[in-house]
């Protein structure tokens, strides 16, 4: 980012989105409508904040800088750095774990890079562990950006990774054919 | 076994699309406006006969809660639907917001309505992007077809819902934490009282109900409090969604009856434990923050409050997480204790500094360098942490540990000793 202060502005699609929102929270009480502005900041921006954008959020709302930094240094969906196009986040809390999560990150390992926040070489993705995603009767599961894939595999992760490098995503979801999470019978 | 008649979420699975015409189909929304004209007295009536207990976890009862909202109150009252669904093992709100969202919405005007809220507002976990998409989608209906906004199904009551997607922080499901994060600040709980009935959002009487206890509100109305109550065991009563993960062969969620037996449970509906019943180690019964119980007591075990706290566990959202013999148990609590660590906000110096050095000792225990002193080291300290926090994440943290111990304690001794020889 240059040195100019605020050189980023929500474009005239997100303006309109920001007043929405600004519409579901009373008149005095603009703060509440920091979570979906920075939501919206961070998806301008390759889905990363720097302080520029979040010191331009903070202003917007009329609140202190240091209360909007809070926010996002509390808070693990705000990231203060670029992690590729898309973000592949594998959970390896104890019910995905009991299914398999190691051999998820193994497939991320040897797809991705061998190390977790760290943008692949082309520059397509990052993986991360992170806690319980909440579908855990799905688990394994990785979510991508803003989708979850399901019921995965060592394979079966490789093949969702692939997809994403040959430019045309699986569909998401379960990954073994089941519907939703429904027990197959 | 609940019969298909008795299910309140025929759609759970998605089988039929969400959207309004279809929700109406199923019986939602049928005559609304009739249940409000019966009144506040009669809907909070009718919930306590329903015995309803909260179904976020600790089971309060529901009809009771909502009689302690000020009735004459000068204040804006309103509802909060905790949707931040983040307890390790849960994963039955995410079904009813992405498959019945119109149970929910439906239920968001009954109960606010009841407690004289005329907003409410419901805080969705932001990684649900999709599903937060849908039950906007499904506002958006209830919106147009006149279900909700000014005089909401022409009962005379104005009633807005306002979606709030969070931003990834388990303890954002804590109600006091939630409001302070619907607030726009750290999601960090607030010391109580007062409580939020009387200060919750902006200062106002609040209430804070979990996804699937507002849901069920419409059909118990409908069919009434003692259909309901007529499920399950007293003072544990309905029908519940049960989310089965681990280590069974067809892990799922299923609506059943309250005070099932546990056994039967998986055999039916998850396809049983991998390498059969025998082949059983312990089980997680109520998500993550609840004491894991050995085979033998799952072998009947009931699935409610009362009979799993009589076995030092709890029913918690019932969110069963199941292990087999090959579980490398330490390991399983271990990742738990990494988890809370994650998710402590930081406030209480019991909980921040605690958890990291409870998941350290963990690990330490698990890679096998560990003596039977640290370990009574490591309990001493879950006591030390538990009671002694503003909120229930260091309870949450202390229990799975104390769990493992209380029924574990000799085998994992004896590995210890093996290791050490070794």
């Amino acid at each position: 980012m240059s040195n100019q202060k605020n050189a980023f502005v929500f474009n005239k699609e997100n303006e309109i989105k920001a007043k929405e929102i600004l519409l579901k929270y009373p008149t005095d009480r603009r703060q509440s409508a920091i979570m979906p502005l920075l939501d919206l900041a961070q998806r301008q921006n390759e889905n990363w904040l720097s302080r520029d954008i979040v010191e331009y959020v903070a202003d917007y709302l009329e609140m202190p800088f240091i209360k909007a930094w809070e926010v996002v240094t509390f808070y693990s969906m705000y990231y203060t750095k670029y992690n590729g196009k898309y973000l592949v986040q594998v959970c390896g809390t104890t019910p995905c774990w009991l299914r398999g999560s190691d051999q998820v990150i193994k497939a991320c390992k040897e797809v991705i890079s061998p190390e977790p926040n760290t943008v692949s070489s082309d520059g397509l993705f990052s993986w991360m562990q992170v806690e319980c995603l909440g579908a855990c009767v799905n688990a394994p599961l990785v979510q991508i950006n803003d989708d979850y894939y399901e019921d995965l595999t060592y394979d079966t992760t490789k093949n969702v990774l692939q997809s994403l490098i040959d430019g045309s995503p699986l569909s998401i979801g379960s990954q073994s054919g089941r519907k939703s999470s429904k027990a197959v019978s | 076994m609940l019969k298909e008649k008795d299910k309140i979420f025929t759609n759970l699975f998605g089988d039929e699309p969400f959207h309004i015409k279809n929700a109406q189909a199923r019986g939602d929304w049928d005559n609304t406006k009739e249940l409000i004209k019966k009144g506040r007295e009669w809907i909070i009536d009718e919930m306590k006969k329903s015995e309803l207990r909260g179904r976020g976890g600790a089971g309060f009862p529901t009809g009771l809660k909502w009689s302690f909202m000020p009735k004459d109150s000068k204040l804006t009252n309103y509802l909060v639907v905790n949707a931040d669904e983040s307890e390790p093992g849960t994963c039955k709100d995410r079904d009813m917001i992405r498959n019945e969202p119109h149970k929910l919405i439906e239920g968001c005007l009954l109960a606010s309505f009841a407690m004289n809220a005329h907003t409410c507002y419901i805080y969705i976990r932001g990684e649900y992007f999709n599903e937060a998409v849908v039950l906007q989608k499904a506002i958006d209906e209830a919106y147009d077809a006149g279900l909700i906004g000014k005089n909401a199904a022409k009962s005379g009551w104005d009633f807005d819902i306002f979606l709030h997607r969070g931003a990834g922080a388990y303890i954002c499901g804590e109600e006091t934490a939630l409001l302070e994060s619907l607030e726009g600040k750290k999601g960090q709980p607030r010391l109580k009282p007062p409580f939020p009935a009387n200060k919750g959002l902006y200062g106002s009487p609040t209430t804070v109900n979990n996804v699937e206890t507002i849901a069920v509100v419409p059909t118990i109305l409908r069919r009434g409090g003692e259909w309901f109550s007529s499920f399950g065991r007293p003072k544990n009563t309905g029908t519940k969604v049960f989310c089965i993960s681990g280590h069974v062969n067809n892990p799922c969620n299923i609506e059943e009856e309250m005070s099932i037996p546990l056994r039967e449970l998986v055999e039916k509906h998850a396809g049983g434990v991998t390498g059969g019943w025998d082949n059983l180690k312990a089980v997680i019964p109520g998500g993550s923050s609840v004491p894991l119980i050995p085979k033998s007591t799952c072998d009947t075990v009931l699935m409610d409050f009362d009979s799993l706290s009589a076995v030092k566990s709890g029913l918690g959202t019932a969110a069963v997480i199941v292990m087999d013999k090959s579980t490398d148990l330490v390991k399983a609590i271990s990742k738990l204790s990494h988890f809370y660590k994650h998710e402590s906000c930081g406030q209480c110096t019991p909980c921040r500094e605690g958890t990291g050095w409870m998941w350290r000792m963990m690990e330490k225990i698990g890679n096998g360098y560990a003596s039977s002193n640290d370990i009574d080291k490591l309990l001493d300290v879950t006591k030390q942490i538990e009671g002694h926090t503003i909120c229930a994440l260091g309870d949450a943290a202390a229990w799975p540990i104390q769990g493992l111990f209380r029924h574990f304690r000799d085998e994992i001794e004896e590995q210890l000793k093996k290791t050490k020889a070794a």
